[in-house]
């Protein structure tokens, strides 16, 4: 048990690419603290460099209060979950989990006793004198879950443990590994690219961008109050839309029509801004009542494709627009792209994404009315990406 | 389904050719081998009559008389001790190789390629010369030390590969697991490497077991003479007697190691070893 503390760490590689720069982060006792980020933007390096396999280029790292920047990775006294599990081919699963409390010198009933507890609670019992090769992707997972487990260390470390698994799989052990770590209270670091794990697993998450770190918080305060636009396109599926905006007399053009400016965005005066709103901010203008619809905006548009999912209904229709351009947006986007479908767009038109009620009727190549809650927008500053908010 | 039967039936009469290629000559050996001295020229391919003189002849006496027994030792003591040595300098010097970046890298590793292809015979002189003078002419060290520069690069290059498949996480987890570098190297890497180990360790002793060149330059009696150069001193029976009869026992015998190594290691050679290490 213990609290991790980083204080301006950098690293830098020996070719001179900047991999972590400047991260300053504290994560609590018994915290689950996830880092999240598109591929290559550091978070496997930060996590590396807890876990001493990687060095430090730069800044004090603590664990439980101490300065650990120049200790071994053993004498940290951390577990490590790897993306691959890194299970070792040669021992069965009990040894497996016994390597480390057996290179500790704790005596061998101690071992047996400690391994038998944790490949309980892991559901391994029968599979103990197996070796990894005859394991299935799931067991090899709850494997190198229960060698971290079995040391009681100070902090777990995890690399993406769950990439390799396949979809169900995959949820599933993102609940088991939300249960065990509530229930062992150890400190956790997880590393994910996939921020729906992000959202689910962690009490905190920070999100990284080319090595710097954009913005820590609960799941819910980066979804609600994204620092900036990378954040605010980053955390979400369906990703938020942007659009560009004309900031004029308290007033904002919006593609989708012009509404009030509020108060701490009129304060940075005129000029264009970038405006974001989530899918779940528009509804089809016939389920929501005529009271509703004077706290918004209502547009006509052709709808391109609907994708329902049962509970929900995604719809995709396009505005005049000429775009958003910005570097944060830039990283996103390829990433995203595959997902939205948005590389089919003709030049000067913006793909928007509505999550409508399911009892919606609308069909593809509808005309269809749709009402946009305008209360909801997000106003960021385009040069810099920053989020405008209320001058407080 | 045809062409299958087909191919099958020419790949076969293909292996059955070149095993018979390979084989005949140690058949022929063992055959003159079994022959008794008198009737060696006889022409046959195979004996009329089996005798086991030709291999009584190698043993008589014991260590002190026959000519053969003090050689076999040596030619173990030798070749055992090369591999050793061998392979553990070459796993530290490839596992470096393979995990490290350091200056220098690929000057070792083209100086180790350098040396083996080296001509040994251009070695010989000088190092005739210099063991003499230093007083390691004719002893086990004179011979370990010339085996091991040329088995070496052999089987440094062979480790490297070896070690360059094992994932680099799997030590990374030991040393989290709290394993020293060298621990994480003896209990993990070590392991997961055997196959590579051995595959080595074949090579090389099967390189000092088989040596001529340097045996019979190096050496001048039975103190560190191996098997290959005492065969050439061997004595028939009397001066008019030929000992082909007793060399190709000789050869029989000092062949039956290299088969037995082999046979023994061939099991650990498996491949897949690493299967399930990391995710399938």
């Amino acid at each position: 048990m213990a609290e991790i503390t980083l204080d301006g760490i950098t690293k830098v590689f020996p070719d001179g690419q900047e991999a972590v720069k400047q991260m300053d982060l504290e994560i609590g006792d018994g915290e689950f603290m996830i880092l999240v980020g598109p591929s290559g933007c550091g978070k496997s390096t930060a996590l590396r460099m807890i876990a001493g396999l990687e060095d430090i280029t730069e800044g004090e790292l603590k664990i439980g209060g101490e300065v650990v920047n120049d200790r071994a990775p053993k004498d940290r006294d951390i577990a490590m979950v790897f993306q691959n599990y890194a299970l070792y081919p040669h021992m069965t699963v009990r040894g497996n989990m016994g390597f480390a409390l057996k290179l500790a010198g704790v005596d061998s009933g101690e071992i047996d006793r400690k391994v038998e507890d944790a490949a309980e609670t892991l559901d391994l019992t029968q599979h103990l004198d197996r070796r990894p090769a005859n394991l299935s992707g799931g067991q090899r997972q709850r494997v190198a879950m229960g060698r971290a487990i079995v040391r009681d260390p100070k902090a777990f470390l995890m690399d993406e443990p769950l990439s390799n698994l396949d979809a169900k799989l995959r949820v599933q052990m993102r609940t088991e590994v939300a249960r065990l770590q509530s229930r062992l209270e150890t400190t956790t670091v997880y590393v994910t690219h996939d921020q729906v794990e992000a959202m689910t697993l962690g009490e905190r998450v920070a999100v990284m961008r080319a090595g710097e770190l954009q913005q820590v918080g609960p799941p819910a305060e980066l979804y609600d109050e994204p620092r900036n636009l990378f954040v605010a396109g980053f955390i979400g599926s369906p990703a938020m839309n942007f659009m560009p905006a004309e900031l004029h007399d308290g007033k904002v053009k919006l593609p989708i029509g012009e509404v009030e400016a509020p108060e701490g965005v009129r304060a940075n005066g005129d000029g264009r801004v970038v405006a974001g709103l989530r899918p779940e901010a528009f509804e089809d203008a016939e389920i929501v009542g005529d009271l509703k619809q004077e706290r918004g905006v209502v547009i006509e548009a052709e709808v391109d494709l609907v994708e329902s999912l049962g509970s929900d209904l995604y719809a995709y229709f396009h505005v005049e627009s000429e775009g958003v351009e910005s570097e944060q947006l830039a990283d996103l986007a390829e990433e995203s792209i595959g997902e939205t479908g948005a590389a089919g767009l003709r030049e000067g038109e913006e793909q928007i994404v509505a999550r409508l009620d399911p009892a919606s009727r609308i069909k593809r190549r509808d005309r269809a009315q749709l009402w946009a809650d305008t209360s909801k927008l997000h106003f960021f500053d385009p040069k810099s990406g920053d989020r405008l908010r209320p001058a407080s | 389904m045809e062409r299958g039967t087909r191919e099958y039936a020419l790949w076969s009469i293909g292996i059955v050719v070149v095993l018979v290629f390979a084989l005949i000559p140690v058949l022929w050996l063992v055959s003159v081998s079994l022959k008794p001295p008198e009737s060696i020229a006889d022409g046959n391919f195979l004996p009329t009559e089996i005798s086991f003189e030709n291999y009584e002849s190698l043993f008589e006496g014991g260590i002190d008389e026959s000519p053969f027994i003090k050689p076999l030792i040596n030619s173990i003591l030798i070749a055992l001790s090369t591999t050793v040595i061998a392979i553990v300098l070459a796993s530290f010097t490839a596992y470096a190789i393979a995990r490290l970046e350091f200056p220098g890298k690929r000057v070792i590793l083209a100086g180790a390629l350098a040396i083996a292809m080296f001509p040994p015979i251009s070695t010989v002189g000088p190092l005739f010369d210099m063991w003499r003078e230093i007083g390691l002419y004719d002893t086990y060290l004179g011979l370990i030390i010339p085996y091991l520069t040329f088995s070496l690069p052999l089987a440094i290059y062979a480790l490297v590969a070896f070690f360059r498949e094992i994932p680099w996480e799997l030590e990374q987890a030991a040393q989290v697991d709290g394993a020293t570098p060298f621990q994480a190297f003896t209990k993990v890497i070590v392991p997961l490497a055997a196959p590579g180990m051995f595959t080595a360790a074949i090579l090389v002793f099967i390189f000092a077991w088989n040596d001529f060149l340097f045996a019979i330059s190096l050496t001048s009696t039975d103190a560190s003479r191996t098997v290959p150069a005492s065969l050439a001193f061997f004595t028939g029976e009397s001066s008019f007697t030929e000992p082909t009869g007793s060399i190709a026992a000789a050869a029989v015998v000092v062949t039956v190691p290299i088969i037995v190594f082999v046979l023994f290691f061939q099991r650990r050679i498996v491949s897949g070893l690493t299967a399930g290490a990391v995710k399938g």
